[in-house]
């Protein structure tokens, strides 16, 4: 069954077709990676889907309810989080108010309650001994993992991910892709990635987006195999 | 892990502590301002009777532009909404002062609702432009309806409407305490305000509004409250301003109505509980001093002209400390609420 | 009179407020188009060109008309600078954070108003105009014998206020030429477009800005030296054309001249036609509110383009 599902999605930027009549189902509990060169209109996608970008024509579905019209914030509090391509945390609260602000509009409890919540997501994003640290003091792959973290903290049903592993060091990464097998017991992601080995290891499923269309789809193995693939991405990168 | 317990465990003391220190602080600062009445010879405290008013306006103004982040240039509109409603309630429908501070109150509510929902369809300097549109449009409805209103000269209130539970406000000890009554619930609730979880979210919209929208929180409608709260407690401020001083008139509709509490706010410190405070006193003695040395030593003219020293401060504060006094102070001690 | 000659003297009235308006507003627009500064204190620099042109006629003796031949070209040259100073010591100064120099400029509003009070005065001062030929007017009217020209009795105006209107007119075209097609016009409208770009191309983008301020601020003062001969120099006559020619700007789209210069015309004319229908304050209020109003429901303006 599909968690999110789009039927005919397309925008137009002022006469730049940046996505077009795009069809696209993510059945529930699975990593998906959407790839594709840059301009192919990936951030639009999933702009698209979590509403911070109004869609020109076409229809989204999530949890089996239509929500092209819906704002953004209704989108998230139906079980979506999103993190942004361009690295955006609140720079000047601390590392611990971040992550509050995100559990703080799911969990409606006491502030020890949001608190456990804080602790528990900074040790799984490696950011526990910079509770107090002001969050623009971060280094840039810091502040990423501490955007992964507040996607968290919203224990969502639905994880957009915008290129999450630009950035990191090479351990962070193992680090995220150990993180991705662990969330994805109970959440739904959908990872914008370059790195081709996050990819590989850690998405079970692979759309690959370019001008704007539907390429390919299939498991790793396929659309490594896939000519028409290697020709468009893989064999330019 | 033993890393993350330790550093947890060490956050959690002075969280503690934190908390306390600023409850100890805001009871602090309002038995002082108790204890000031009875150390202050009669001029001053009557000045801080009106400090005290005033300052209750900043911190209307306060949570819209420190904690919300957005820039009002009408907020004369909020404090005459209140003022005037009040003062015709009294003047023209013969009702007890009770009934016509809740009718000064509710339009305040009105107003800001009503310009709200229109101006926070902008933004940026367009939001700055419509509030001061808004604003100027109702200095003008004020002279328009000069036959009630009686324009810039203004109208008197009088004494036997000045009367609260059997509290003759016109007298100066009531109206002191009454001042400080209104200012401590006000202090003490935008202090609990900005801790609040609604705070909290007004600040994250503050620093980065796109972030908190993706983060699922509804933007437009805490900026509405935001403007709602600021509004009814700059009426609050109107209300107050024309029952303990039995007056009004235009002028706390016009423009510089609307720069003063700007200024408070910078001055003090934005997005501090305690800066609106700190800019009302030193605003209002930087004004009052220099207009006393001017007619001394200078021609009355130089003392009518008190909004040299505030456009001179404003300039300063804008090229030298933006983050004002308590920001200052917050730099050095963090826990500053 | 007749309602047609009537209406009549009353466009040649909203003409020349058009015109000093259009030079108002134009100063106002260019500098929020190149510099994306809100400059509140507009309407003192406009203050101040009056102030300074009844400061520069009283000094001058011999014939007035000398006197206000030195006041045209010195008072927006002696603003044009003040505002230059402005620039480099205060707007530059905090980066042209759009808010910030929106508090500056108010502070700056109160320093230049409240010291004009402290050293001009309080009272209005009139400025005596360099010439002001009575010209009595022409109206046709078809009649028993036939089209035929008649000379109504009031219908008339004077030299000087067909000068205001020939003045503005010559002025804002140079003001195009120079935008259009010199080289400094082409610097300006390359920083307008993209200031890091400019900054790049090698262009002075601090001199360009002080420029463009002390340009928008002598016009504003132009305008007034013009119309001054007409009304009066008082302290706080920077208010009204403040507020139009912000009305004039929002209307005709922020930062478009073109826009501006339209606006400023329509705008003009219809002020005198508006004060037959309404009181002064409420016509104030109706303009305000429609500036709101636009600012709210077409952002960019009554004749601008939206954008994506
Ligand atoms: N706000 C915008 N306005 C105009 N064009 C845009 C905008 N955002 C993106 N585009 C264009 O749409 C296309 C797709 O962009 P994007 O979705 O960011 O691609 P990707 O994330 O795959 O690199 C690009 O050609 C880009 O230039
Ligand atoms: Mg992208």
């Amino acid at each position: 069954m599909s968690l999110i599902s789009t039927r005919g999605l397309s925008k137009n930027y002022a006469g730049l077709q940046a996505v077009s009549n795009v069809d696209f189902n993510l059945p529930e509990g699975q990593v998906r990676a959407l790839i594709g060169p840059n301009g192919a209109g990936k951030t639009t996608f999933v702009g698209m889907l979590s509403g911070r970008i109004k869609s020109s024509s076409g229809s989204v579905i999530f949890s089996e309810k239509d929500i092209t019209k819906l704002p953004a914030h209704k989108r998230m509090t139906m079980g979506m989080a999103y993190t942004f391509q361009i690295t955006s945390v609140f720079s000047k609260l601390s590392v611990h108010e971040n992550v509050a602000l995100a559990a703080r509009r799911v969990i409606r409890d006491k502030p020890s309650v949001v608190n456990a919540k804080v602790t528990s997501v900074l040790e799984k994003v490696y950011l526990a001994d910079r509770y107090d640290q002001i969050a623009g003091d971060l280094s840039y792959g810091h502040q990423r993992l501490l955007e992964i973290g507040m996607g968290l903290a919203q224990s969502p049903k639905l994880f957009i991910l915008d290129e999450p592993t630009q950035g990191l060091s090479a351990t962070e990464v193992e680090g995220f892709i150990e993180l991705i097998r662990v969330l994805s017991e109970n959440t739904t992601i959908l990872l914008i990635e370059h790195n081709m080995d996050v990819v590989m290891k850690a998405a079970h499923y692979i759309t690959v987006l370019n001008f704007g269309e539907i390429l390919a789809e299939g498991t790793p193995d396929e659309i490594r195999a896939n000519q028409s693939v290697q020709t468009a991405y893989l064999g330019s990168h | 892990m033993s890393q993350l317990t330790e550093s947890a465990a060490g956050f959690q003391k002075p969280l503690l502590s934190q908390g306390s220190r600023s409850i100890l602080l805001h009871v602090g600062i309002v038995i002082l301002l108790f204890l000031l009445y009875f150390a202050l010879p009669v001029y001053h405290s009557g000045n801080l009777a009106r400090i005290l008013v005033l300052a209750v306006f900043a911190m209307g103004y306060n949570v819209l532009f420190g904690y919300t982040g957005l820039l009002s240039l009408g907020h004369a509109l909020f404090f005459a909404s209140g003022m005037y409603g009040f003062g015709l309630a009294i003047q023209f429908i013969d009702v007890v002062p009770i009934v016509a501070i809740i009718i000064g109150l509710l339009s305040a509510v009105v107003v800001s609702v009503v310009v709200g929902i229109l101006a926070l369809r902008t933004t940026g300097v367009a939001f700055m432009i419509v509030t001061l549109m808004f604003a100027q449009a109702g200095y003008l409805t004020v002279l328009l309806f000069g036959e009630y209103t009686r324009g810039d000269e203004g109208f008197n209130i009088h004494r036997s409407d000045r009367v609260l539970f059997g509290f003759d406000l016109s007298q100066a000890t009531n109206r002191y305490f009454c001042a400080l009554i209104l200012f401590a619930i006000c202090f003490f609730l935008t202090a609990w305000l900005v801790h609040s979880r609604f705070g909290k979210t007004l600040v994250a919209i503050r620093e980065n509004e796109e972030r908190a929208r993706m983060l699922g929180y509804d933007i437009q409608r805490h900026k509405l409250i935001a403007v709602i709260i600021s509004g009814a407690l700059s009426g609050a401020a109107g209300v107050a301003y024309a029952l303990l001083f039995g007056y009004a008139g235009a002028s706390f509709a016009a423009v510089q109505y609307s720069i003063l509490p700007l200024l408070y706010v910078l001055l003090g410190g934005a997005g501090t509980t305690i800066g609106p405070l700190i800019g009302t006193v030193f605003m209002f003695y930087l004004i009052d001093l220099s207009s006393d040395l001017a007619s001394a030593y200078l021609s009355s003219e130089f003392a009518s002209a008190y909004m040299l020293i505030a456009g001179i401060v404003l300039i300063l504060l804008t090229l030298f400390a933006p983050q004002g006094f308590a920001g200052l102070l917050r730099s050095k001690c963090k826990w500053l609420p | 009179m007749d309602f047609g000659p009537y209406l009549f003297v009353a466009s040649l009235e909203g003409a020349i407020t058009a015109a000093v308006l259009a030079l108002t507003a134009v100063g106002l627009s260019i500098v929020f188009g190149i510099m994306r500064v809100v400059n509140v204190a507009h309407g003192e620099f406009y203050m101040l060109g009056a102030v300074l042109a009844w400061w520069i006629t009283s000094m001058i003796a011999g014939h007035p008309a000398l006197g206000f031949w030195v006041a045209i070209v010195a008072a927006p040259l002696l603003v044009g600078a003040l505002a230059v100073l402005c620039d480099r010591f205060i707007l530059n100064k905090v980066n042209y954070d759009p808010e910030r120099t929106i508090v500056a400029t108010i502070g700056l509003l109160y320093v230049i108003q409240q010291t004009t009070l402290m050293t001009f005065g309080p009272e209005a001062r009139p400025v005596q105009a360099p010439f002001n030929e009575r010209i009595a007017l022409p109206w046709f009217e078809y009649g028993e014998s036939g089209f035929q020209m008649i000379w109504p009795w009031g219908l008339s105006t004077t030299t000087y206020k067909l000068f205001v209107i020939v003045a503005a007119i010559i002025v804002l075209l140079v003001l195009w030429w120079v935008m259009t097609r010199t080289r400094i016009g082409l610097i300006m409208r390359a920083t307008q477009l993209d200031q890091e770009m400019a900054q790049a191309h090698g262009i002075a983008v601090n001199k360009v800005y002080a420029l463009v301020f002390g340009l928008g601020a002598a016009l504003a003062a132009l305008g007034a030296v013009l119309v001054v001969p007409i009304q009066q120099a008082y302290y706080l006559m920077g208010s009204d054309p403040l507020l139009l020619s912000f009305i004039v700007v929002i209307i005709g789209g922020l930062g478009s001249v073109l826009g501006t210069v339209v606006a400023a015309v329509l705008i003009g004319m219809s002020d005198g036609i508006i004060s037959v229908f309404f009181t002064p304050t409420l016509a104030k209020i109706l303009a305000t509110l429609l500036v709101a109003f636009v600012l709210v429901f077409k952002p960019n303006g009554l004749f601008g383009k939206s954008r994506e």
